[in-house]
């Protein structure tokens, strides 16, 4: 049971992953998170005001099921599975973290510097989760599917715009990691 | 009761990124400063029980649940909008550390600032379909 709480390995997640994508293809439907953003926006009326999203969210519920179910799997993962020994990753990268004074994990997900509920007091910190939601809602639009739609499925398939997609998503990545970061801490 | 089996997939779905911490904005900064195999591992195994599930699916003709045929969705023509889409997307998913499967996840999870992501990434949505017909793809 020791297993369940920590880090589970990278090729059980992988292949679980893997299997999630397949059983949703066995029920007749796709695996893409982000398509669920476009729903959302359907949900709330926008369809009246701009054509994209005027179309049948409610053949999309299913995925908004799934997104729930998502939502329950955090809360139980996070609340009864956790461990002190989690997100053990590189000391390489924590010295670099520190060094843009951000905290290291020690067993927490997320740094505080970015997700603590102080950062409500930080306009610079709401700044920076506000402009980053727009890039990822904007690009997995743009580019029709994020990191499930074409890493997962799109490339799982064999389709080359997924490949095209998913080397962008690593370009960008890159930049912001690299370049980008270390000018905003 | 039909909502049953998607709410169970995405249970088990939201266990898998959050225990393989691929929820985690460390482990997406340590991925993208190739400072550990972990992420890679996990996105390579995906892909290769997705490649070969696939491959069994269309060989051996296997129907839906419901006896229908499988068909792969075959992703849209183009090139312009996959790069520059994917570039943007990137650049936000190493900003904040989540793609938009780990923004609902961690919100789950109870993690509020999340839903400032959350709202981010319903008006960037908001925005591409305002302006997508200006937009090269």
């Amino acid at each position: 049971m020791e297993i369940l709480f920590q880090t589970w390995p990278w090729y059980v997640s992988g292949f679980l992953i893997g299997m999630v994508m397949l059983s949703l293809i066995y029920f007749g439907k796709t695996f893409g998170m982000s398509s669920n953003l476009r729903s959302l926006c359907a949900m709330s009326g926008l369809g009246k005001k701009v054509g994209f999203f005027d179309f049948d969210w409610k053949a999309q519920r299913w995925n908004l099921y799934v997104v729930l179910g998502a939502m329950l799997g955090g809360f139980v993962a996070v609340h009864f599975m956790s461990d002190a020994s989690n997100v053990a990753i590189n000391p390489k990268t924590i010295a670099q973290l520190t060094q843009l004074g951000i905290d290291a994990p020690n067993g927490k997900l997320l740094p505080d510097a970015l997700f603590s509920n102080a950062i409500f007091q930080s306009p610079k910190s709401i700044f920076i989760l506000i402009i980053g939601g727009i890039l990822i809602g904007f690009g997995t639009r743009y580019a029709s599917g994020c990191t499930s739609g074409h890493a997962i499925y799109g490339l799982s398939s064999l389709q080359l715009p997924s490949l095209k997609a998913v080397i962008g998503f690593f370009i960008g990545g890159l930049i912001m990691a690299h370049f980008i970061l270390p000018l905003i801490f | 009761m039909k909502a049953l089996k998607y709410i169970v997939v995405g249970f088990i779905f939201g266990i898998v990124l959050t225990k393989s911490e691929a929820v985690s904005w460390y482990r997406i900064y340590e991925m993208f400063m190739f400072q550990s195999f972990h992420m890679y591992g996990i996105i390579m195994v995906a892909i290769v029980t997705g490649v070969i599930g696939i491959q069994i699916i269309k060989r051996k003709n296997i129907k839906d649940f419901k006896g229908f045929p499988i068909e792969i969705i075959p992703k849209e023509p183009g090139s312009t909008r996959f790069w520059v889409g994917g570039i943007f997307f990137g650049l936000g998913w190493a900003l904040v550390g989540a793609c938009p499967g780990p923004i609902f996840i961690l919100l789950g999870a109870g993690f509020l600032p999340l839903l400032l992501v959350l709202f981010g990434a319903l008006f960037g949505t908001f925005l591409y379909g305002l302006i997508k017909d200006k937009l090269p793809h």
